[in-house]
């Protein structure tokens, strides 16, 4: 559930594919869906057209200049290194958490999902506080692995869990070695879920703009900044996003059509469910030590070091009315985007789960392009559209959440279109045999049963609203400070001991939906996806 | 492990509440800010942008906020930021006051005719060559660039006029900040003074040398002190500023003359939408009293443009400092400075 993206044809893993009704969809569903997936595409068709609108000389200068060939080749160059630093150590660690047995397993699960709740420009201060000289990509790419993980670490042991262990039970008795086995016939069934995850890592790395900015790596969401900062005239920061979102999307595209040719053998539920193997001592130790070493360094270097500079520093002055307001800024807004992502979600989701049409298809594509939008984009049209739309709204809190809930309404949309998708047809036939109206049916039967899945989504992007950064700096209210700004301010003065007790505190605060997530989600077999 | 319906649902059901109630709580912290300028006899508020850093200027606007019972809500971002954003909001802005880290942001606003004139009692407080001969915008404090080295060179092979930081011996060993806007002051004069060949040839060589970009002055300087790079451009000031003295670092003044030596101001103008505003009035008495200039020269090092307020100590006075021969009306091109840094690929 958790990182189910554009619809697969063929689930990698989950249960059997909903019967869908042929019947032509409500018009009030597929109007909503439709404003939402119009309030979706909003920013990108702005961008579109203030550049179209910009002087045609300035724009081909830009576009032609030899920097964004620099820029272009940058960012490549890290989603490749991140995209794959990621699966293999998501598969690594989806294979401990599932085929191995573990000392409380729950608690490896919740570890390996905790650095959802890590920004990573958290974790790229940590790194400078520790070596102030660090820059470029090799400890970037170290960054943004240990922060994207996850993407590849859930959905890989939710399909590990539910993938069939016939086929490698038969390659034993064939003479293959536990170890090979596996990896040659059970692993390759998790991989449409593990580059799923991949593809999220990527995006999440090409959007990712305080860390490269920490790091003084020279990425596409740097120079939008750095243009949106550093110039007078605001068609650079436009073409610049409007590249760097198309290379996004093309991203996406790439990977749905890769997706579209992969029919793998699709399990169901696993007739044959895998036994966790007791390594030996030694062997389990080293496992062990391995998850709780990547667990340690993403989720307690970055406090532990900078607690460190505290102690250096004699003690600090926290300014804690200060946090506690930012914190509850923080918790107001996330909670909002959290329940605009989920409102926004669940006609497009229910739709999407329950009828099948060009319309449909064409209104949930559109809706997923958020996916395909990093933060400086959505955040710069915004500033533009918000000012020329609706001044009564400009900069304030309203539009920032407007901006979260269109950047995260792919993670709710795939919770929700998932949720509803389990609820079986049969039971809403059922209660309109007995004669409830469309809506009844729709309050008593399907909304009890989807809504663990899709609380889950709004759970999501409250987690990734709380850290979101660039968005959230060129859109936020004057005066208001929320911890991600509060942290990113102390960052970029270099104020290692000053940062703790905001880093301390949005961890913290991040930590609580991160670990309900999981435990809403890990008790259903492939519920992570 | 088989499915379970109800243990999940409970738990969903759980979260969901935890969610509400987190939201009916933090509902209670206070709601959006309204940017319209509160009118009649109502709290007293004023917006102001602000493109000088917060942990510089902060304190100072606690001490009006305390003496005046206004609100200063302050909208904190590089100066270039927020001219653009100005420039992009016209009349429709929220702001006031703009407060601003150099005269060419300054110079560019007054040119697009964004300020009120000034008030008859802050028109006179600063006198020529350190603000705007029009009263579009007054100086506040002056500043002068300088080249801050690490210790571990002698002062000596520091050049004193920046423009030889091209020379393949420095390569990768200077750092800058293009955003920001007192760097992109001095390009200005580079290109007023020298031409724009001159400056695209300087910037290109910077490019070429692999100079190491940072998002700041403060950032530049901690990467002097640690020794990332040996030399970086900023302002005088920002080691007077520093919370913790810089203990490897050193101070070259340019050479008389030169863009080098620019000596540049921050500012501040009343916005053409707040003509009326009695709140924006009085912050701009504040700024150009004793009290908030003595803070400048006191607690940041920068030299007081008031007369009669003494300058920061251990610095030569702002007379002697032999700035090139400029007006600083000449350094509102701002536009230009950043197209150009645009087509080096610095921006």
């Amino acid at each position: 559930m958790l990182l189910r993206r554009s619809p697969p044809r063929t689930a990698p893993a989950g249960p059997p594919a909903p019967v869908r009704r042929r019947r032509r969809p409500p018009r009030a569903l597929l109007g909503a869906a439709v404003v939402v997936a119009a309030c979706a595409a909003l920013p990108l068709v702005w961008l579109v057209v203030r550049v179209a609108g910009a002087d045609p000389g300035r724009v081909a200068a830009l576009l032609a200049r030899e920097r964004t060939l620099t820029l272009a080749l940058n960012s490549a160059v890290l989603v490749a290194v991140v995209g794959a630093g990621s699966l293999l150590l998501g598969l690594a660690t989806a294979t401990a958490l599932v085929r191995v047995r573990l000392p409380r397993p729950g608690l490896w699960w919740v570890l390996a999902a905790l650095p959802l709740a890590v920004p990573s420009y958290l974790l790229a201060f940590a790194v400078l506080a520790i070596r102030p000289e660090a820059r470029g990509l090799g400890p970037l790419a170290v960054v943004l692995v240990l922060a994207c993980t996850p993407y590849v670490t859930l959905p890989a042991a939710a399909a590990l869990r539910a993938a069939d262990t016939g086929p490698e039970d038969a390659a034993r008795t064939l003479g293959l070695g536990p170890v090979s086995a596996f990896c040659r016939v059970t692993l390759p069934q998790t991989l449409p879920a593990a580059l799923a995850g991949t593809l999220l890592a990527a995006l999440y790395t090409l959007a990712d703009f305080g860390a490269p900015a920490l790091l003084r790596y020279e990425s596409f969401t740097w120079a939008v900044q750095a243009a949106y900062e550093g110039t007078v005239d605001r068609t650079g920061a436009a073409v610049t996003a409007l590249v760097l979102a198309a290379a996004t999307l093309g991203l996406v595209a790439a990977e749905r059509a890769a997706r579209r040719r992969f029919t793998g053998a699709r399990a169901g539920t696993a007739p044959t469910a895998a036994v966790p193997v007791r390594l030996r001592p030694a062997a389990g130790a080293a496992v062990v030590a391995g998850l709780g070493a990547v667990a340690a360094v993403t989720l307690v270097g970055p406090p532990a070091v900078l607690a460190g500079r505290v102690v250096a520093a004699g003690g600090v002055d926290a300014d804690l009315p200060r946090l506690a307001v930012a914190a509850g800024w923080t918790l107001l807004l996330s909670g909002a985007a959290a329940l605009l992502a989920v409102a926004m979600a669940l006609p497009v989701g229910v739709l999407a789960a329950r009828y099948r049409s060009r319309a449909v298809a064409a209104t949930e594509s559109v809706a997923y392009l958020g996916q395909g939008l990093p933060g400086v984009v959505v955040g710069l049209a915004l500033v533009f559209l918000s000012l020329v739309l609706v001044p009564a709204l400009y900069q304030t809190a309203a539009v920032l959440v407007f901006g979260y809930a269109i950047l995260f309404l792919p993670k709710a949309l795939g919770a929700t279109r998932t949720a509803v998708e389990r609820v079986p047809v049969e039971a809403e036939e059922v209660a309109r045999t007995l004669g409830r109206t469309p809506w009844s049916t729709w309050w008593s039967v399907t909304a009890p049963q989807a809504a663990p899945g899709v609380a889950a989504g709004g759970l999501l992007v409250a987690v990734t609203a709380m850290k979101e950064l660039p968005a959230t700096l060129m859109l936020r209210p004057t005066g208001i400070d929320t911890l991600a700004t509060r942290l990113w301010s102390q960052t970029s003065l270099g104020a290692f001991g000053a940062a703790a007790p905001a880093a301390l505190a949005l961890l913290l605060l991040a930590c609580v939906p991160a670990a309900l997530l999981v435990r809403a989600t890990a008790g259903v077999p492939g519920g992570e996806r | 492990m088989t499915p379970s319906t109800t243990r999940p649902t409970r738990r969903g059901v759980l979260t969901g509440a935890v969610l509400a109630a987190t939201l009916l709580v933090a509902g209670c912290g206070g709601a959006p800010a309204d940017p319209a300028p509160v009118a009649g006899d109502g709290p007293r508020t004023l917006t102001l942008y602000s493109g000088r850093e917060e942990d510089l200027v902060g304190p100072l606007l606690a001490q009006f906020e305390q003496q005046s019972g206004i609100t200063v809500d302050t909208r904190y971002g590089s100066t270039t930021e927020l001219a653009a954003q100005l420039a992009e909001e016209g009349g429709a802005t929220p702001a006031q006051v703009f407060l601003s880290q150099d005269a060419g942001a300054l110079g560019a606003l007054a040119g697009a005719g964004a300020f009120a004139p000034l008030p008859e009692e802050v028109r006179g407080a600063v006198t020529a060559p350190y603000t705007a001969t029009d009263g579009t915008w007054t100086g506040l404090t002056g500043r002068v660039r300088v080249a801050a080295y690490n210790t571990r060179v002698p002062e000596a092979e520091v050049p004193a006029d920046v423009t030889e930081l091209t020379d393949p011996r420095w390569r990768g060993r200077v750092g800058i900040a293009p955003t920001n806007a007192s760097f992109q002051a001095f390009v200005t004069a580079l290109r007023v003074q020298e031409g724009d060949a001159a400056a695209r040839a300087f910037l290109e060589g910077l490019r070429a040398n692999e100079v190491q970009v940072f998002p700041r002055n403060t950032a530049i300087l901690e990467a002097v002190d640690s020794g990332v790079v040996d030399v970086g451009l900023i302002n005088h000031y920002y080691v007077a500023a520093a919370e913790t003295p810089p203990a490897n670092t050193a101070l070259k003044f340019g050479a008389p003359g030169t863009a080098s030596a620019l000596v540049n101001v921050t500012g501040a103008g009343i916005l053409a939408g707040a003509a009326e505003s009695t709140e924006a009035r009085e912050l701009l008495r504040f700024l150009v009293s004793p009290q908030a200039q003595e803070y400048f020269a006191r607690e940041t090092g920068e030299y007081p443009l008031v007369a009669g307020v003494a300058g920061p100590a251990g610095m030569p006075a702002l007379a002697d400092l032999r700035a090139p021969r400029l007006d600083l009306a000449d350094l509102e091109d701002l536009d230009g400075t950043t197209q150009l840094m645009t087509q080096v690929g610095l921006l």
